[in-house]
């Protein structure tokens, strides 16, 4: 049995569809799972609660893959912070007093942060900076380094990390689906990035790989490559709007504040600097390879489903 | 990129007229690209043989340089270790014109440049698009490990904001990049460039002034701006030098070895100021 938290997100079904044929699964969230497979178990609650421990205590879980992760910007810092960390505690505890033989803990490349000095390709070892400039990703930061020190306290559970990069997808709401999908984009003057950035079915794929016995560890997971932020609109045909950052900083506070724009300012240090990170380590420990090529990645922002 | 396909077009039209017609070729065979042409540093042939033709120019027309010794440079990774001057890196950029040009193979040489780089509108982009990198340990190592050619200064900004009076001494050497050499296995270069330590004649450094605009120096030549005067470049490679040890020796052990490469830029600069018969021929 699996238990996969956050089943009812876009990655959440993702790994149920995956998983369901060979793996019994059931799913913690506490919103409903819409065209859930009828094998599913789903559990509605809130995973800080104690009626999670109910599940486990009921159920011969032997893993769980841990995504029950909110990056809402819209939501206030408490209920982020309460939600992310509490919830993550929630489910360690839970992995450590039932006997779960392996948990899978979705982070990101984003806790690294961008910055002007990083180096081009960013290892596991690589500080944690993102919330120096980023106060409101502390939380994401501290999810990771939970999972990291569950990994040493708790031997007996074979725990893995997984950083992926920028995660896009037909019908993934983050900030740099969200981004890539405007016609007339606002680009910061003079800057032009590499990215990266790995698709939805991609990040699944590596999740369920992280199941492997024996895997264990903190992994960055690339996809097929890395481009210029502007091959990516040039891909999707839009036009961006260079705006001189100094100004676009002034001009996105105002804009968020007002609800006219849905990433906080702080966002523009991704389309200004680097944040890129070295796959290599993941790659070579289990041989798992993107599927979908740099091309198909970018286009799948704007892309059906079917 | 702001540069008009045309613009573009006919700046490649100029790389290759100075550079020679088969330089793409040449250049392209054993590079790295995906399909919308760049590698993964984000190092683009297309942009760079249209953006290298002012450079070309200076090398050839304006700097008039000449080379020496150019086929001690090797065909895989190599460390290439030079004198800084200027205020304004032109050393790095003909460094990289005579290597992209003369050297055989012809090879684009990255260079390690100043982290406050990455901090600038379209510099920090230009940059990366011709293959120069933020200057990063890891950077380097990944770079040397896939055979590629790394220029590096290890005056670093205290060598090219050097005031005239300076010119051709030698600023303290860092470590980092014997450790490099020494991990990685590479031959160290030295070089030597005659020309660049004269080009903007800096009377003083007004340091204040530049932190309060984010750079590391603020020079001021007699004419004001650290614009280059014309002066004859003489760029000396010196023979490949090969080190053994470890990375991460004590750095008494490193600093024996970088004085050894010191001492061979050293000597290059000054047989070439003797030989030279002045500044500007």
């Amino acid at each position: 049995m699996v238990v996969v938290t956050g089943i009812s997100g876009n990655l959440g079904r993702v790994v149920a569809k995956l998983l369901h044929r060979t793996e019994r699964v059931a799913g913690i969230d506490r919103r409903p799972f819409i065209g859930k497979p009828k094998d599913v178990e789903h559990f509605q609650i809130d995973l800080r609660k104690k009626k999670t421990d109910e599940v486990f205590r009921r159920l011969p879980v032997k893993a769980i893959v841990h995504m029950g992760i909110m990056h809402d910007p819209r939501m206030s810092a408490e209920d982020h912070h309460s939600f992310n960390v509490l919830g993550t505690t929630r489910v360690l505890e839970c992995a450590a007093k039932f006997g779960v033989k392996k948990l899978v803990v979705l982070s990101s490349a984003n806790v690294y942060g961008p910055s002007p000095e990083n180096s081009n390709f960013l290892t596991e070892e690589a500080p944690l900076m993102a919330a120096s400039r980023f106060p409101s990703v502390r939380d994401l930061i501290e999810v990771d380094m939970l999972a990291h020190g569950f990994f040493w306290r708790q031997p007996s559970v074979e725990t893995v990390v997984l950083r992926p990069v920028h995660i896009v997808g037909p019908t993934i709401k983050n900030a740099p689906s969200n981004y890539l999908r405007l016609k007339r984009p606002m680009t910061l003057m003079g800057f032009d990035p590499m990215v990266q950035l790995i698709h939805m079915f991609d990040v699944g794929a590596a999740l369920v790989r992280a199941l492997q016995p024996g895997l264990k560890g903190v992994y960055n997971v690339t996809g097929p490559g890395e481009v210029p932020l502007s091959a990516c609109f040039r891909e999707l045909g839009a036009r961006p709007v260079p705006v001189p950052h100094p100004l676009a900083r002034g001009l996105l506070s105002t804009m968020f504040r007002y609800r006219l724009a849905s990433y906080p300012p702080e966002e523009l240090d991704h389309i200004q600097f680097l944040c890129m990170v070295d796959g290599g380590r993941w790659r070579k420990e289990t041989d798992w390879q993107p599927a979908f090529s740099v091309r198909d990645t970018i286009r799948a922002v704007v892309s059906d489903l079917s | 990129m702001g540069l008009g396909d045309s613009v573009k077009d006919s700046l490649r039209q100029w790389t290759l007229a100075m550079g020679g017609e088969d330089l793409d070729e040449r250049l392209r065979g054993n590079r790295s690209e995906n399909e919308y042409g760049v590698d993964p540093f984000g190092f683009s042939l297309d942009y760079a043989l249209s953006a290298v033709g002012p450079l070309l120019w200076l090398y050839k027309h304006y700097f008039r340089a000449r080379t020496f010794g150019i086929e001690h440079v090797p065909a895989g990774r190599v460390l290439l270790v030079s004198n800084h001057g200027g205020q304004l890196p032109f050393d790095g950029m003909m460094i990289g014109c005579a290597i992209l040009t003369e050297a055989k193979p012809p090879r684009v040489v990255r260079s390690m440049v100043e982290k406050w780089v990455g901090s600038l509108p379209f510099v920090s982009t230009f940059f990366s698009r011709i293959g120069q990198i933020v200057g990063t340990p890891e950077n380097c190592r990944r770079l040397l490990e896939a055979d590629e050619a790394i220029l590096v200064f290890p005056e670093g900004v205290k060598g090219i904001s050097k005031l005239y009076a300076q010119r051709y001494q030698l600023q303290d050497f860092g470590l980092g990049f014997m450790r490099l050499a020494l991990e990685t296995k590479t031959p160290i270069v030295p070089v030597a460039v005659i020309g660049n330590e004269e080009q903007a004649p800096a009377l003083l450094n007004l340091k204040p002034i530049g932190k309060l605009f984010g750079m590391p120096a603020f020079p001021i030549t007699p004419y004001g701006l650290p614009l280059p005067l014309p002066t004859k470049y003489r760029i000396y490679f010196g023979e490949p030098l090969h080190f053994s040890g470890r990375g991460d020796d004590e750095d008494a052990e490193l600093e024996k070895k970088v004085k050894v490469v010191k001492g061979a830029i050293q000597s290059m600069l000054e047989k070439g100021l003797a030989e030279r018969k002045g500044i500007f021929f």
